[in-house]
């Protein structure tokens, strides 16, 4: 009886967004009387940082500071249309609609300043710092506030911006199968390292370096987050979930969370990851998604590295002991030791 | 059944509150104080979201009856920033990314409470150990054991300002 090493790897392609009929996410921006801006969505925020990384694209475009960007999640049913948060798609194709508004939106904001200091709004730049002046003369500027109440009270223009970012319906060639699918892709390489014990079938993870190729970490601190997040769940997808232990048979599935199985904090792994960044030449500011892709890599890799250990190949997830156990069992009756 | 009046010491105030037989220190916060905080994972003991200290000890309000803890001491995290400052676990947890959805946050903070109360220098086992009744499905708790491990080493020294 003893614990095996084992060490696998994997790698995987991931694509950005998917086809569905046409898979459209707008963007309204306008501004307030404040001189900030309101980004308008429908998409949501459930903890992955949508709304940080939307500021951040809305303030880059627009030419003002972060803070004085506000995204408004608040109603699907009043607000522009969005498919949704899946298929990793949130980062680029909300991305890109904002980078449309913002840049509708920073014309018109131009203009008003133009007006106000009497020169061409060609001649115009931000200094990201809340100051919009003429290009080389820094002193020659109003501030986004002025040029918001100037646009409110004086001219009766609204600063405001439509986006939208639409990927069209592809249909399958009949003869080939051949479509486009996607968006772009990311890719993820993931090198496990686990202890089997071959007396109980019991896998531990003890390190996974990963590597993944983001397009661009739009807020590296949030990309790391969901890294180490995805390859935790990537951990539970290989070695633990399932509601379904004996499918199709019902017996034995987990009927709460209590039964339901997932890693603590005390089956977690070291952990070592490199964000690689090719920018996808559709993507806001380079960006592909990165969301799924995180937990997908580890997986197979776990796989692998079961196999490298102790020449069992559990074909089927999750890799519970009873699977590694029956395959150490099968390996005696064909090799006896 | 007939209610009973319950007296406990909520958040530093003493409250005395008429509860129905059974009903559930989580249900007292969440339905009768408002104290939306303390959150409602399964219910059923086996998420830690609704972990609170009950005379300085963590434990899931949704598994004790309000009527069990008279005259307790009962903390929840809406006491823990004093005078807009956040506590060194909340602004820990903040610097460190260690929320997402943010739904097992308040648990967590209020275990890691309860744990550096009585072990003000945990390692990195005892915070484990700490949290070992929490799920989280976001992090990977990493960013979690890192951010307790962070307050553990900052809370002997003055609340850092924020920039």
């Amino acid at each position: 009886m003893a614990k095996l090493k084992g060490r696998g790897v994997a790698a995987v392609n991931y694509p950005t967004g998917m086809n569905l009929g046409g898979d459209p996410s707008q963007a309204l921006i306008h501004a307030t009387t404040t001189g900030s801006f309101v980004v308008t969505l429908s998409s949501v925020d459930l903890g992955q940082g949508l709304k940080t990384v939307i500021a951040q694209i809305a303030a880059e475009t627009l030419g003002i500071p972060y803070d004085s960007v506000m995204i408004d999640t608040a109603d699907t049913d009043t607000g522009p249309h969005c498919m949704g948060t899946f298929a990793s798609r949130g980062t680029h194709r909300i991305g890109n609609a904002v980078i449309m508004a913002a840049r509708e939106a920073r014309e018109v904001m131009l203009n008003v300043a133009a007006t106000e200091l009497e020169v061409d709004a060609a001649d115009l730049v931000t200094d990201g710092k809340g100051r919009i002046h003429v290009n080389g003369a820094p002193d020659k500027g109003i501030g986004v506030l002025d040029v918001a109440l100037a646009a409110h009270f004086k001219h009766g223009n609204t600063i405001s911006g439509r986006g939208i970012f639409l990927k069209p319906k592809s249909t399958p060639v009949p003869e080939t199968g051949e479509m486009d699918p996607d968006s772009c892709q990311a890719h993820a390489c993931t090198i496990a390292e686990v202890e089997v014990d071959d007396e109980t079938g019991v896998v531990r993870v003890l390190k996974l370096t990963n590597g993944y190729e983001v397009g661009r970490a739009m807020n590296p601190a949030l990309a790391h987050q969901q890294i180490v997040g995805g390859a935790w769940m990537g951990i539970s997808h290989a070695l633990y979930e399932t509601t379904e232990p004996y499918y199709p048979d019902r017996a034995h599935g987990p009927l709460d969370f209590s039964e339901y199985l997932m890693p603590g904090p005390a089956d977690l792994a070291e952990m070592e990851s490199v964000i690689i960044e090719r920018p996808a030449s559709n993507g806001p500011y380079g960006a592909k998604g990165i969301g799924e892709m995180t937990a997908n890599s580890p997986i197979p890799a776990i796989a692998n590295a079961i196999f490298d250990a102790c020449g069992v190949r559990v074909t089927s997830l999750p890799i519970t002991p009873e699977k590694v156990l029956r395959g150490l069992d099968a390996l005696q009756a064909v090799n006896p030791v | 059944m007939k209610g009973s009046v319950v007296s406990i010491t909520l958040n530093g105030v003493e409250r005395e509150t008429l509860v129905a037989p059974g009903t559930t220190l989580l249900n007292l916060l969440r339905e009768h104080q408002s104290l939306t905080g303390t959150r409602r994972g399964c219910d059923q003991g086996s998420c830690g979201s609704c972990t609170v200290l009950v005379d300085g000890k963590a434990k899931l309000a949704c598994l004790i009856p309000v009527e069990t803890i008279a005259g307790s001491r009962v903390e929840t995290v809406e006491n823990l920033a004093l005078n807009n400052e956040l506590h060194p676990l909340q602004q820990a947890f903040v610097e460190g990314f260690a929320t997402q959805c943010g739904f097992c946050t308040s648990g967590m903070i209020m275990a890691a409470k309860g744990l550096l109360s009585v072990n003000p220098r945990p390692s990195r086992a005892d915070v484990i150990r700490a949290i070992s009744g929490n799920v989280c499905r976001c992090t990977g708790y990493e960013s979690i054991v890192d951010a307790i491990l962070a307050a553990a080493a900052g809370m002997g020294k003055p609340l850092k300002k924020s920039a």
